[in-house]
């Protein structure tokens, strides 16, 4: 076994090998945490190691089973899944020791380290498959881990909740599944590469622009663009501020990364047709998800609804097609990433302190948590989009991309949303922390023991620091995304490792 | 061909119709139509033809043609396993929404929707 297979597998195996452990160890409370600590770091390590062994060598790729490509599955890493996998991983163990603090002992016992372990398997399988019925079943993989860990719990909110979420979501793997299904019919293949390879030379037409569409629509339920996100809302304030901090950080942006996938490697033949309809929904996605945030009264419900205005940003991104668009779009991911798995922690910290994140039952947190409000700051302008943080850059980087090919309309709305999305950053701020609570009764801070306070705030601090460091710092992060752009725009380098020389 | 295409497009309308009904118990029957409906199109994805197993016989080294394509027959035996098991939980889950809301109507399960 070469350097290459192991360090391809193991972000999968690491997991699950982790989840059965868990679940073997589910009567040991203690010992079900050190083998989830284990787990977490252990797949960050390999995901730094994937990284450095993608950066040296380009595109890398393992044939399972050792069928050769198309016939048996591939898993491939170039700069994009590297990045990917080592931003999730890291997620993954952030929010994993924020959990450890939160979470009551009957969910910890009835397999919600298990399915965390199994939700981080299917992402990070996810991003390395290079088979698309593959990726089918990671999906799959991922959302059946995701339904239970919404619904864990059986409250009344996260039952109705998980319900339209399971619905929406199932209907979008069936509808990805039927196109996988006329895809092969089509094509004879399923392989990602070796579709690139069969639609250029074929050429496309009707038919096959018609099965980008159901992708389109399939991914898109995923990845909640609109007009397709109204389960994203109505479900991800539910479930404990660990699940939906996981969801709101990775989940749809799986659904992002296949979008860039499908739409850079497979669905290029007319790019005219289908990135100016990209370029609408993200239009769409943006504004309707700023102005949906705006009616908001609860901290989880307004950071909800601003994922979907940001999935706008990564889309249009991608539907600028361009070198600069999709780097942008890369950089926009893992900022994202980063700052928005923050954001519902620090909204997760709120409702820990004051017993409720309602904004109408909370106040004064400036002066009782003034470390909690400097914490929120960084964020929360960050997803904003103020200068130095790391949201200033990836904004301008898409903007700035925008502007290049003359897209006048989209590069307003961009803006707007980003002023909108300021006023929400503010309205959470001043009434959760700035306005003053003078009868005290509104929140009344409950004390923490030291353990929970380490593993609350240590991990919120973490990702401050990133957003911090990425906006400081951005040219290490800068050059990758531009390095997968163009891997993405012209992906021999992808092709080479999965398919090797002969068949090019 | 065509009794097939006809019957995957039955299943699909019957399927929606039922999911766009306000009940929660006619959606579960809604989404097993439509993976039906679905696995039938990934089934008969590699063409339909009248001919043996594609399975290579005893002392030969290739398949006896004409053969059906193999693929969407392995793809489809994973599909319907995923299937199951999605809508094995999506019946418990729905038993449960369905004893928490005391209501079999989708309009009436929003607290989700309110704040608070």
């Amino acid at each position: 076994m070469n350097s290459a297979s192991l360090v391809l597998t193991l972000p999968v195996v690491i997991p699950l090998a982790t989840a059965i452990l868990t679940l073997a160890l589910r009567e040991h409370r203690a010992a079900q945490r050190t083998a989830s600590v284990t787990g977490w770091t252990g797949l960050l390590g390999v995901a730094i190691w994937l990284l450095i062994e993608v950066q040296d060598a380009g595109a890398i790729a393992v044939q399972l089973g050792g069928w050769p490509a198309p016939y048996g599955i591939t898993f491939v890493a170039d700069r994009l899944s590297a990045l990917m996998v080592l931003v999730s991983a890291a997620m993954g163990l952030a929010v994993g020791l924020y959990s450890l603090a939160g979470l009551s002992p009957e969910r910890e016992h009835h397999g919600h380290h298990t399915l965390f372990h199994v939700l981080l398997m299917g992402v990070n399988g996810s991003f390395l498959t290079g088979d698309l019925f593959n990726l089918y079943v990671w999906f799959e993989v991922m959302l059946i881990a995701s339904f239970v860990l919404v619904t864990l719990g059986g409250r009344r909110g996260q039952l109705e909740g998980g319900l339209k979420y399971m619905t929406l979501n199932l209907l979008g793997s069936m509808i990805f599944l039927a196109s996988v299904g006329f895809l092969y019919s089509q094509t004879g293949t399923l392989n990602m590469a070796h579709l690139h390879v069969v639609l250029d030379e074929s050429g496309g037409g009707t038919l096959l622009l018609t099965i980008s569409v159901l992708l389109l629509i399939a991914f898109g339920i995923k990845a909640a663009v609109f007009p397709l996100f109204m389960w994203l809302p109505t479900s991800y304030h539910t479930p404990p501020t660990a699940v939906s901090a996981i969801f709101a950080g990775l989940l749809t942006k799986v659904g992002v990364y296949a979008l860039i996938r499908a739409f850079t490697l497979i669905f290029t033949f007319d790019v005219g047709w289908t990135h100016s309809l990209l370029l609408w929904l993200a239009g769409l996605t943006m504004a309707s998800g700023v102005l949906g945030a705006m009616v908001q009264g609860s901290v989880r419900r307004i950071l909800s609804f601003h994922i979907v205005s940001q999935i706008g940003y990564m889309v249009m991104g991608l539907a600028l097609y361009t070198l600069a668009g999709l780097a942008g779009a890369v950089f926009y991911i893992i900022h994202h990433i980063v700052v928005k798995t923050n954001l519902f922690l620090i909204g997760g910290l709120i409702a820990r302190v004051c017993g409720s994140a309602e904004l109408s039952r909370v106040g004064g947190l400036i002066r009782k948590r003034p470390l909690l409000a400097g914490l929120f700051l960084i964020p929360g302008l960050s997803l904003a989009g103020i200068p130095p943080l790391s949201g200033f850059w990836a904004k301008f980087a898409v903007i700035k991309a925008s502007l290049e090919v003359d897209a006048w309309v989209i590069a307003a709305v961009a803006l707007a949303v980003g002023l909108w999305t300021l006023f929400s950053m503010m309205k959470i701020w001043s009434e959760a922390f700035w306005k003053p609570d003078p009868e005290d009764e509104r929140c009344v801070p409950v004390p923490m023991d030291l353990a929970s306070r380490v593993l609350g705030y240590g991990p919120v601090i973490a990702l401050a620091l990133v957003t911090i460091a990425i906006g400081l710092y951005p040219a290490w992060l800068a050059d990758h995304a531009a390095a997968s752009a163009v891997q993405l725009l012209e992906p021999d380098d992808y092709l080479r490792a999965v398919l090797g020389e002969a068949l090019r | 061909m065509l009794v097939m295409a006809l019957l995957i497009g039955g299943l699909i309308a019957a399927g929606l119709y039922l999911m766009l009904r306000r009940s929660v118990a006619k959606l579960i029957f809604g989404i097993v139509l439509v993976g039906h409906a679905v696995n039938l199109i990934v089934f008969s994805s590699g063409g339909l033809l009248h001919a043996g197993s594609p399975v290579v016989e005893e002392g030969r080294k290739t398949l006896v043609h004409p053969h059906p394509d193999p693929l969407p027959q392995a793809l489809v035996l994973t599909a319907i396993v995923i299937g199951f098991s999605v809508q094995a939980f999506a019946i418990v889950l729905i038993k449960r929404a369905h004893q928490a809301a005391e209501t079999d109507d989708f309009d009436r399960m929003d607290t989700t929707e309110r704040d608070g």
